[in-house]
């Protein structure tokens, strides 16, 4: 490898990319770069348009308008078949016809390599995937797991610019999707090919991505890496898809470098507004870990909030709170069962308690409009 | 039922059972009384008797007949060859490009079905006929000799044939093509194959089964068919359905029509094994590749 430092390159470029089936708008205008080397992940609801943009970007679907390029080159017309690109699809689409060797070798052959270099290179890709020995068996004969890595190994044996990859742990239980989810992220940073990664799962996407774009009705509302998806959520909707929170939601004020809510009950909750922009009808937000539960009276710096323990529920690594207060408010509370030090049981339903957190620890989303 | 329980082992017996009733008396049965009958030597009249000694029938005829069975590979053949050119891109198009059409286009393969098939052979004369819709205008333009014909001929009789059979043909392939995944097209095109090469690698091998199928069941019966001979062909046409036809229903020659059957039948086993053979599961990876 050349240790010569670099400008990450843009490998995959979208710009105002738009697809629609009709009358309906399944990708509205998306703008987008994907650096060489990336892991980046499309991560949205069912319907929001992920696969749609994967295929365009795959070549098995035309933007209705729009411009991709791929390394720089305008790829928006060319064939599937003439993009260095490779899938690997929710299904598999692995060939029932053929052996696994062959299903490996297929990108290969159709590119004319052959001999020992056809049998070094599946040889790698099937080692790599940890699939040895299975060679001679056909698709039918595997497990689902297995089918997903000889997916993978046929896509990425063709050592493509970029992998697309549309859910692939999809159809695998939880615990296999998990350690397939570490497996790939292995294998991405080995083979240091740029993955365009679709999911709805915001768990896998948060383990994985280096960025990760939340797609909501055919277009993203933000683009970041997943720290700062989840500490800083621009938008209700990314905080709401991404984690738990809580949102604070009253009439907006300003009041020096703060940002003020004043909530229906007549409390008034603050936030730097060094976190972001609240526009005019935006919300103070906060996750459910940052609220510090306190008994009824004490003080406390920062945004308080005073309710009762509606529901407990004991999760093992975390005990977890309904607090409601006055005008409706519910929040979410999630503590740590280490801070059993400062008090030495749960707390119970009906307890009456004050929520505190600091003004930073909040976050900060906007209008609704600006998403 | 409950002895059902008691012996899971009787379900598929079970399940056999009305087929083996029905393939017992309807078919081995009488493959066995033929069998015995083409060792049967005399006449309706004076009686027939069984002896070993007769397997002659079988040299007998085989010398006498060799002739229509050599005709009926050949029509049989060139039929299914027909039927293959017509019903593999009638059923792709059905199943890859039809839309909504398809169930239409469907129907309208079996359509003919609803009418007999002496019928349609029939109908064919009237087509094919010396100043018919095909050959009449050739003629007035003058395309074609004013002496020339295509009733009576080889021609006819293949091609009454194909006609025939050809929906035998393209359902099977039908079906298998419509099974077939397209995203496995979209994962061909994915790895550089052309629409040619996604075709080549991964339609037509998993078609496979469907010509497989198709072409049985156009060949069997298109080689034991008379009725195409019969109405289409003329007396140099004729093939061994028609001389076990007539063995059996005029000249009432009993011993030579069954040992006729009976070579077909082993004529056609063995055509089919060498066929699946030819076009095994193994071949089929291999090939596809
Ligand atoms: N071929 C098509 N014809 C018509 N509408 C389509 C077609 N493909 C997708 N759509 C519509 O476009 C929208 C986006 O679909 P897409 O498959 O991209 O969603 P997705 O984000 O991948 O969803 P999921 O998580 O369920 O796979 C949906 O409303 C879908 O109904
Ligand atoms: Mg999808």
């Amino acid at each position: 490898m050349e240790v010569t430092p670099r400008v990450a390159e843009v490998d995959v470029r979208l710009v105002n990319v738009t697809k629609k089936f009709g009358d309906a708008i399944a990708v509205d205008a998306i703008t987008l770069d994907v650096s060489d080397g990336e892991f980046f992940t499309l991560l949205g609801p069912s319907g929001c348009g992920k696969t749609t943009t994967l295929r365009m970007i795959g070549g098995f679907e035309q933007p209705t308008s729009g411009l991709i390029e791929l390394k720089g080159v305008d790829v928006t017309f060319l064939p599937a078949y003439e993009r260095d690109v490779n899938t690997v699809f929710q299904s598999y689409a692995l060939f029932p016809h053929l052996t696994i060797y062959e299903n490996v070798a297929f990108g290969l052959r159709r590119s004319g390599i052959k001999g020992d270099e056809l049998k070094r290179r599946v040889g790698e890709a099937m080692e790599l995937v940890q699939l040895i020995g299975y060679e001679k068996r056909v698709p039918a004969q595997l497990s689902g797991g297995q089918a997903q890595r000889v997916a993978l190994a046929r896509a990425l044996v063709n050592e493509p610019a970029v992998l697309l990859l549309d859910e692939p742990l999809g159809a695998l239980d939880l615990k296999l999707r998990k350690q397939m989810g570490i497996e790939l992220k292995r294998i991405q940073r080995e083979v240091g090919i740029t993955f365009i990664y679709v999911t709805h799962d915001q768990e896998e996407a948060m383990t994985m991505s280096d960025r990760i774009a939340v797609m909501n009705k055919g277009r993203y509302e933000q683009l970041a890496g997943p720290e700062t998806l989840y500490e800083r959520p621009s938008t209700r909707f990314v905080a709401g898809f991404v984690g738990a929170s809580n949102l604070l939601e009253g009439k907006v004020g300003s009041d020096g470098d703060d940002w003020t809510v004043t909530l229906p009950s007549g409390a008034v909750v603050r936030a730097p507004k060094s976190l972001g922009d609240i526009g005019s009808s935006g919300a103070i937000g906060v996750r459910p870990e940052k609220l510090t539960l306190l008994e009824r009276g004490q003080q406390s710096k920062g945004n308080t909030l005073e309710g009762t323990v509606v529901d407990t529920s004991y999760l093992g690594v975390i005990t977890q709170y309904v607090v409601e207060g006055k005008g409706g408010l519910r929040l979410l509370v999630s503590e740590q069962n280490i801070d059993r030090t400062t008090r030495s049981d749960t707390w119970r339903p009906g307890e009456q308690v004050t929520l505190t957190w600091k003004p930073e620890h909040g976050f900060v989303v906007g209008d609704a409009a600006s998403a | 039922m409950g002895m059902i329980r008691r012996h899971p082992a009787l379900v598929p017996l079970l399940l056999l059972l009305p087929g083996l009733v029905w393939l017992v008396s309807f078919y081995l049965a009488p493959n066995i009384q033929m069998f015995a009958s083409s060792f049967w030597s005399g006449t309706l009249e004076s009686g027939f008797s069984f002896s070993f000694s007769n397997w002659t029938n079988y040299t007998d005829a085989l010398g006498k007949y060799q002739q229509q069975y050599a005709r009926s590979i050949q029509y049989g053949f060139a039929a299914t060859l027909i039927c293959f050119a017509i019903a593999f891109p009638l059923a792709y198009f059905i199943a890859f490009k039809a839309g909504r059409a398809r169930s239409a286009l469907l129907f309208l393969v079996v359509a003919p079905f609803f009418t007999s098939y002496l019928l349609r052979t029939i109908g064919w004369r009237t087509i094919l006929g010396d100043d018919s819709i095909i050959l009449g205008p050739l003629k007035a333009a003058g395309l074609v000799d004013p002496a020339a014909r295509f009733l009576d001929t080889p021609f006819a009789v293949i091609a009454g044939i194909a006609y025939n059979f050809v929906p035998f043909m393209i359902l099977p392939i039908y079906v298998s093509l419509e099974k077939i995944d397209r995203r496995l097209l979209e994962a061909a095109q994915d790895l550089y194959a052309t629409s040619w090469g996604a075709f080549r690698r991964v339609t037509l091998p998993l078609a496979m089964p469907g010509i497989f199928a198709g072409s049985l069941l156009t060949f069997i019966p298109a080689i034991g068919d008379f009725i195409n001979a019969e109405l289409l062909g003329n007396p140099n046409t004729t093939m061994v359905g028609n001389v076990i036809q007539r063995q059996f229903l005029v000249d009432r020659d009993y011993p030579t029509a069954a040992a006729l059957s009976f070579m077909l039948m082993v004529l056609i086993l063995a055509g089919v094994a060498l066929y699946g053979r030819l076009l095994g599961t193994d071949e089929l990876t291999s090939k596809a590749i």
